[in-house]
């Protein structure tokens, strides 16, 4: 049994079906990578999965358990699942510590001074301790979604959902970003991440899934995906890809 | 050049201002003639920037002019009426008005504090997710849209004079301020209430869709995210809203309260004049001005904390 399991995952916003069956296997330690047009669900089916969409349909399962549907416990699922998001979404009225402390203390009862130890070894581990004290609109983006990281990071999750986190950043601020998520594979943290940058989910990936209008049209090892696909869409999206000089 | 010969001549409205636009102008007018175009240029500039110097000055000149006129106007009448010297510097008169302002200072100060927390109570009901509580909702509604469309002076009224005279329970026996506490604080808190909704709605979901993602609450996250940020966007409708409760606690005489609008009116009553009204009126200049800015810095001081770097 996988650590993390999609069966038939389906979720619509009105008329419009945005998920269309989603089945994913995600092993423990395993970074899986969602490419695919805007549009195609990626985003989406990221949200489901730390139940900030709520399914239509389907089940999820989390190292064995329901995740998804009626009677969980959404804010215990969502200590184990941390998730970045590509607009940062640090809260503006906290200092760097105090966003990074929040949850730790209310959620999980740190003590202040536990919550703020964790938080600034992290940010020792990032280079941003010295910015521990001021409030987010001071960072440059790219500092602003490494603390994002961290926000995340400061709850122990077991799992770590990536929602176009560089999209957002000006070109020269992606690498710091991409650097951390780079060490946390290595450490052996599961992520799944949604991403337009081609070359670092050919590097990162255990698994590349291209999604297509709500379904993954494909899945396979990133030497697969990206070196020999087998569907004509993924590959007619990998040449819109090259041609934009991205790959 | 034409056009600044035109504004010119309509800014000779004001002539200390409107003489130079003029001759400016026609300068320009001379120089343009004879193929200067950039000096022209330059004093056509002038020109205009005296034009709208004659306007700004001459208009203000103008309305303080008009205004002094009003006082001295009837034999000075209106300055008696307004500004009865007599009263003015009278010390009983003021002592007594001081009195009565003490009252109403109280009965801002306290239906603020209430208002600030109760209002907020009714917006965050107004905004609970879910069928569950949809009634709440529903009374919460109902709530702003009745004390919103009720004239502050009826609330008064009835719940001055009606509760106790119908002995309701609970609210039966208190004292007169008490009341008057209650039915301003009923009305502002509907309007408060809305303002509070406006800020909470106003902050973005990516800001609740990273507090829930972390593990907290739907009330951790109103508490420590939402409202936070919420109260420091609607602090100057906030204040605008206090502004106007502060103003509004003159409405408490109708019901007999000794504030300081009915000490003026005994005031009035005895000297034959209108001037204690000006006095109380002035009153409240002077607490309402220094309140204002004092808000203001507060709010600025809050905005270069989180705003640092631009």
């Amino acid at each position: 049994m996988a650590f993390l399991e999609v069966r038939g995952v389906h979720k619509r916003f009105g008329s419009a079906h945005i998920l269309r069956g989603i089945d994913l296997d995600v092993e423990l330690h395993q970074v899986v990578c969602l490419i695919g047009a805007s549009g195609s669900g990626k985003s989406t089916l990221l949200r489901c999965i730390n139940a900030l969409e709520v399914i239509d349909d389907g089940v999820i399962r989390l190292d064995g358990d329901r995740c998804s549907g009626s009677g969980i416990d959404v804010d215990a699922l969502r200590q184990d699942i941390g998730i970045v998001f590509q607009s940062f979404n640090l809260f503006p009225h906290m200092t760097v510590l105090d966003n990074i402390t929040l949850a730790p203390r209310k959620v999980l009862d740190l003590s202040r001074e536990e919550a703020a130890d964790r938080a600034m070894a992290l940010l020792t581990r990032i280079g941003l301790a010295a910015k521990a004290t001021d409030y987010p609109d001071r960072l440059s983006g790219g500092q602003q979604q490494r603390v994002a990281i961290v926000r995340a990071l400061a709850m122990q999750p077991k799992l770590m959902l990536l929602d176009e986190i560089t999209s957002a950043l000006d070109p020269e601020l992606v690498a710091e970003v991409l650097n951390i998520v780079r060490d946390l594979a290595a450490e052996g943290m599961t992520m799944m991440l949604a991403t337009h940058e081609m070359n670092f989910a050919k590097e990162v990936s255990s698994k590349v899934c291209f999604l297509h209008e709500g379904q993954i049209l494909e899945e396979g090892p990133p030497e697969q995906i990206f070196g020999d696909p087998t569907e004509e869409r993924t590959q007619a999206f990998l040449k819109r890809i090259i041609d934009a000089g991205r790959l | 050049m034409l056009t600044y010969r035109k504004a010119a001549i309509a800014s000779l409205v004001f002539p200390p201002a409107g003489i130079p636009a003029l001759y400016h102008s026609l300068k320009a007018g001379k120089l343009a003639r004879q193929g200067e175009i950039e000096p022209a240029r330059e004093q056509g500039g002038k020109a205009r920037d005296w034009a709208w110097i004659s306007i700004g000055v001459g208009l203000t000149v103008y309305v303080v002019a008009f205004i002094v006129y009003l006082l001295f106007a009837n034999h000075g009448d209106v300055r008696k009426v307004f500004f009865g010297w007599s009263i003015l510097t009278d010390q009983k008169a003021w002592r007594s008005l001081l009195k009565g302002f003490w009252i109403n200072v109280q009965v801002f100060m306290i239906t603020e504090a209430i208002v600030l927390v109760w209002a907020l109570v009714v917006a965050v009901v107004r905004l609970l997710p879910g069928r569950a509580c949809r009634p709440l909702r529903f009374i919460a509604t109902v709530y702003v849209d009745v004390f919103r469309a009720f004239p502050a002076i009826l609330v008064v009224y009835l719940v001055g004079l009606g509760l106790l005279q119908a002995k309701v329970p609970l609210v039966g026996d208190l004292s007169r301020m008490q009341y008057v506490i209650l039915a301003l604080a009923l009305t502002y808190g509907a309007y408060v209430s809305e303002v509070y909704r406006s800020g909470i709605e106003s902050v973005h979901w990516g800001q609740v869709a990273a507090a829930r993602s972390l593990g907290l609450s739907y009330t951790q996250t109103l508490r420590h995210v939402v409202v936070p940020q919420a109260v420091r966007r609607v602090i100057p409708p906030l204040l605008n809203d206090f502004i106007g409760l502060q103003k509004d606690t003159a409405i408490i005489s109708v019901i007999g309260t000794l504030d300081v609008v009915n000490r003026a009116r005994f005031v009035n009553n005895a000297k034959g004049t209108l001037a204690a009204y000006s006095m109380a009126a002035l009153l409240f200049l002077v607490v309402t001005i220094p309140f204002t800015r004092w808000l203001e810095w507060l709010q600025r001081r809050s905005q270069s904390r989180t705003q640092g770097g631009r």
